[in-house]
């Protein structure tokens, strides 16, 4: 994915016996090529794989006989910049220029397999396994210069993609000559000696994305932009509600609309023509008939369903006995946090185009999971997966909601097997907010104790559908139990109406907005400043220096709440990422609405390869938080969705925009942690706790809407600072 | 059904025989194949889909193609000259005003139509103007700093 439109070549299709080395280097062309591993999910999966290319590795890099790098992998590009962060990672290692470097990404044919990108693990798993692997790639380079040049290898150096005698520079070899007519196939064993920190001559300095240019232009192409000649836009008939049972079909009229074919297949209605709006009118036609089953609940009743269909917890964290903590206690606290449904509303919908040629169904898809992609059509159309190639192109926004089953891929690949034309399949808005899979509602109850020393004596923590991410316990707590009820996914089907999955720090943000507001209870009751309470509670050295870092950055003033200043705080951990964050916020006493000034960030996230990306990540997440914070819901009734668009699902705006400081707080001891998700997980209670600062109410609801603020105020009988 | 209907779409001249009630942003995105104008959300809610007419910036997505006879249409295509990005093409990428991209042509039009109007609008007039522009990425802070620093650069585009 170098930037242009994505190419529509078909490359060597992997034959369906599994590669042999032999013939894998033969496929991808000669060169010097180094294989590795590029997260652990990968390998836990491994026996997963079936057929194709060697299994024991997920992504390569490959130096060709023009000097070329190519990096392949199955991970792919939603805005996150990993096309970038890579590329200076293999460039800096391998000591060759940023722009010599192609990054291959997301296409089944062309890149071994590979579970998809999620959970912040690009950078965190993928980089440190690329780095060696572009370092080996050096280290090969050298070997193959020292027998050309015919010295020591240690009297070499390599530089700009070539191997120079260090005393004598103009004895060189170009890795160009070096790879050109060789095949070598090296496996990373993990021995690569790779960049300290102190010789990054990319890493760690701030670069222009690769992809910008592509997409300020309108060039950069996504799955709704590939056009292949005689290609037809698809619209699905639809159900009313989830759960409904479609009891009659009649589509004559539809395909009496000149232009307009009709698939009515094994549950799947379709009208498709050779544009989308002449499809959409002709599936206006088609009469249906629908068993719709009765609300069970609503999103103002699932919190008791939940609570109620919860069943038995699972034990994550134990330490002490809560009877203990209990008695150790001088006082005791009890919250109980709520957090509705949340969509991932990517800006891009759900989109696919599928052509079938040859015996092999292609899929160009918005996904963030092109392998199992690629198995789930393989499925539903009887295909060997070697017959189906998924290719991602630019993925206009995941968060984890382009995770799912490639719902859309399956429905664009059966069209276009069922016409015999290539066929897209773009969601409308209203089909994405139906289809989404939602991040859960949830709950969460606490009970927590305080001696008479201001210490934490007890911590009784249980959550309800969001699962245990972000329950880890930082705070030095004598006696702590942490119990999960459900999951977020699929497993809990009794659970949700509709499918629920992944959500951006999956559980995190609910679970630190109960965390964060339950120690700030505390500490206003004890009479203690938010920040001195948390330092005295945590001996966690990471925790504590964001915390600092970030109290000197807002010029945090030691203060009990509630102050009338509007000021909060709260911790977060995240995907081996620590983060501290303060907000400052004005309340209209009228209506309640909250207006978030300023949030200045803490975050240490290990060894930082691209300054300005990691801060871009951690402005996005701030920012982005806002909208679960203070405005997002979906709304519905039974299986019914009431949510349908962006006049009723309100995401972040420019008007809402905070004064926004971030702090990197240097650390590089540690391996790069997560950055796509930890600054998002605090946010929500660090508002909370500045509302209660301004307000003297405090919030047990996300998102804290102006008429949930209005009423809390009411029920606190406090006024709000203007 | 069909209309003949002609417009400047770019600065060329285009003539088509179309449905006039069509979306025009299906008609560039479909008939003349220029897909850097998004599909985001259908009602004008998102923004993704503008583009500028004369010297408006408007919802392709419910703005029929009968409406642009006889005008002037620029799309995100149509702001690079000779290989040149515009001075918001060229702010965008370099304070990093994007991330997965798909908001951006929307964005960058929506910008180019502020400042054909207010060449050097101030921070509340960006904020304004660019409040009905959706970014799921949430890039908003480096879009306005893209936007001020191609205001400063340009006086207004060229």
């Amino acid at each position: 994915m170098s930037g242009g439109p994505a190419p529509l070549v078909t490359p060597p299709t992997p034959a369906a016996a599994a590669l042999s080395r032999r013939r894998f280097i033969r496929l991808v062309g000669g060169g010097i090529i180094v294989l590795f591993n590029a997260d652990l999910s990968d390998l836990i999966g491994q026996e997963t794989r079936t057929r194709g290319y060697p299994t024991d590795f997920n992504a390569y890099l490959r130096i060709a006989g023009d000097g070329r790098v190519t990096v392949y992998s199955g991970k792919i590009e939603m805005g996150q910049g990993v096309v970038t962060s890579l590329a200076q990672m293999a460039a800096d290692e391998l000591a060759v220029s940023l722009d010599s470097i192609d990054m291959v990404l997301g296409d089944t044919a062309l890149c071994p397999f590979d579970n998809g990108t999620y959970g912040s693990m690009s950078t965190r798993f993928f980089g440190p396994a690329l780095r060696a692997a572009a370092a080996e790639a050096r280290a090969v380079l050298v070997t193959l210069a020292s027998e050309r040049l015919k010295v020591p290898a240690e009297s070499l150096r390599a530089e700009d993609g070539a191997v120079f005698v260090a005393a004598d520079p103009k004895a060189r070899v170009t890795y160009g000559r070096l790879a050109d007519g060789q095949k070598i196939v090296r496996k990373l064993d993990g021995k690569a000696t790779v960049k300290a920190v102190s010789e990054f001559r990319v890493m760690g300095r701030p670069t222009k994305r690769l992809d910008a240019r592509a997409k300020v232009t309108g060039k950069a192409v996504y799955a709704g932009d590939v056009r292949l000649p005689g290609m037809l836009y698809a619209k699905l008939l639809r159900p009313p509600a989830h759960g409904a049972a479609l009891k009659s079909v009649d589509a004559a009229a539809a395909s009496r609309v000149p232009g307009v074919v009709v698939v009515n297949e094994g549950g799947l209605v379709a009208a498709l023509a050779s544009d989308p709006e002449t499809a959409e009118k002709a599936l206006g036609l088609v009469k249906s008939d629908w068993d719709i089953p009765r609300p069970a609940f609503d999103d103002r009743t699932v919190f008791t369903h939940l609570l109620a269909v919860a069943g038995e917890g699972e034990e994550h964290e134990k330490k002490g006995s809560l009877a203990e903590g209990e008695k150790a206690s001088a006082s005791l606290f009890e919250g109980q946090y709520v957090n509705g449904y949340g969509a991932h509303a990517a800006i891009e919908t759900h989109t696919a185009l599928a052509h079938l040629e040859g015996g092999t169904m292609t899929v160009w898809v918005s996904t963030q999971t092109p392998f199992p992609n690629q198995q789930a059509v393989a499925q539903a159309l009887g295909f060997a997966k070697e017959n189906v190639r998924i290719i991602t192109p630019f993925v206009g926004g995941g968060f984890g909601g382009k995770s799912g089953g490639g719902q859309h891929a399956i429905e664009a690949a059966k069209l276009a097997k069922a016409t015999g034309k290539p066929v897209q399949v773009c969601w409308s808005r209203a089909e994405e907010f139906f289809f989404d899979a939602f991040r859960p509602a949830a709950v969460v109850k606490i009970r927590s104790g305080l001696d008479g020393a201001g210490r934490i004596s007890l911590w009784d923590y249980q959550v309800y559908a969001a699962g245990s991410r972000g329950t880890e316990q930082f705070y030095d707590v004598s006696h702590n139990l942490i119990r999960t009820y459900g999951r977020w996914g699929s497993d809990t089907p009794k659970m949700h109406l509709f499918a629920t999955g992944p959500w951006r720090a999956p559980g995190a943000n609910l679970n630190a907005f109960a965390r964060e507001s339950q120690i700030d209870m505390m500490a206003a009751k004890a009479g203690v400043d938010a920040v001195q309470f948390r330092l005295a509670n945590t001996s966690d050295k990471r925790m504590r220096r964001v915390l600092e870092a970030a109290a000197a950055k807002f010029g945090w003033k030691k203060v009990v709440s509630p102050s009338r200043r509007g000021v909060g705080v709260a911790c977060g951990m995240d995907a081996g990422t620590y983060v501290a964050l303060m907000a400052q916020v004005r309340v209209d006493a009228a209506t309640g609405a909250v207006t978030v000034e300023r949030i200045v960030c803490a975050q240490d996230m290990g060894i930082v390869i691209n300054p300005d990306g990691a801060t871009m990540q951690m402005e996005g997440c701030l920012m982005m938080a806002l909208g679960y914070t203070l405005s997002e819901e979906v709304r519905f009734d039974g299986g019914r969705i009431l949510t349908k668009n962006f006049d009723t699902y309100e995401l972040p705006r420019f008007s809402g925009m905070p004064a926004l400081e971030t702090v990197l707080v240097k650390n590089d001891e540690l391996a790069p942690q997560g950055g796509g998700e930890p600054a998002l997980v605090p946010v929500g209670a660090a508002v909370a706790n500045a509302i209660f600062d301004a307000t003297a109410a405090r919030l047990f609801e996300m998102p804290m809407t102006a008429a949930r603020v209005r009423q809390a105020m009411a029920a606190a009988g406090g006024r709000a600072h203007t | 059904m069909t209309d003949s209907i002609s417009f400047r779409l770019n600065g060329k001249p285009v003539r088509l025989d179309v449905d006039g009630d069509r979306a025009l942003l299906w008609v560039l995105r479909t008939d003349l194949g220029l897909t850097g104008t998004k599909y985001g959300c259908g009602e004008s809610h998102c923004g993704a889909c503008t583009v500028v007419v004369g010297t408006d910036a408007v919802r392709s997505c419910v703005l029929p193609v009968r409406a642009v006879r006889g005008k002037d249409v620029t799309t995100i295509e149509g702001l690079e000259k000779d290989g040149r990005l515009h001075p918001l093409q060229e702010a965008f990428a370099d304070t990093g005003g994007l991330q997965c991209g798909f908001c951006t042509p929307g964005m960058i039009m929506n910008a180019y139509g502020l400042l054909l109007k207010t060449p050097k609008p101030t921070r509340s007039q960006i904020t304004a103007e660019m409040n009905d522009n959706l970014c799921r990425c949430a890039a908003h802070h480096r879009i306005v700093a893209a936007i001020e620093r191609a205001a400063a650069r340009t006086g207004g585009p060229s």
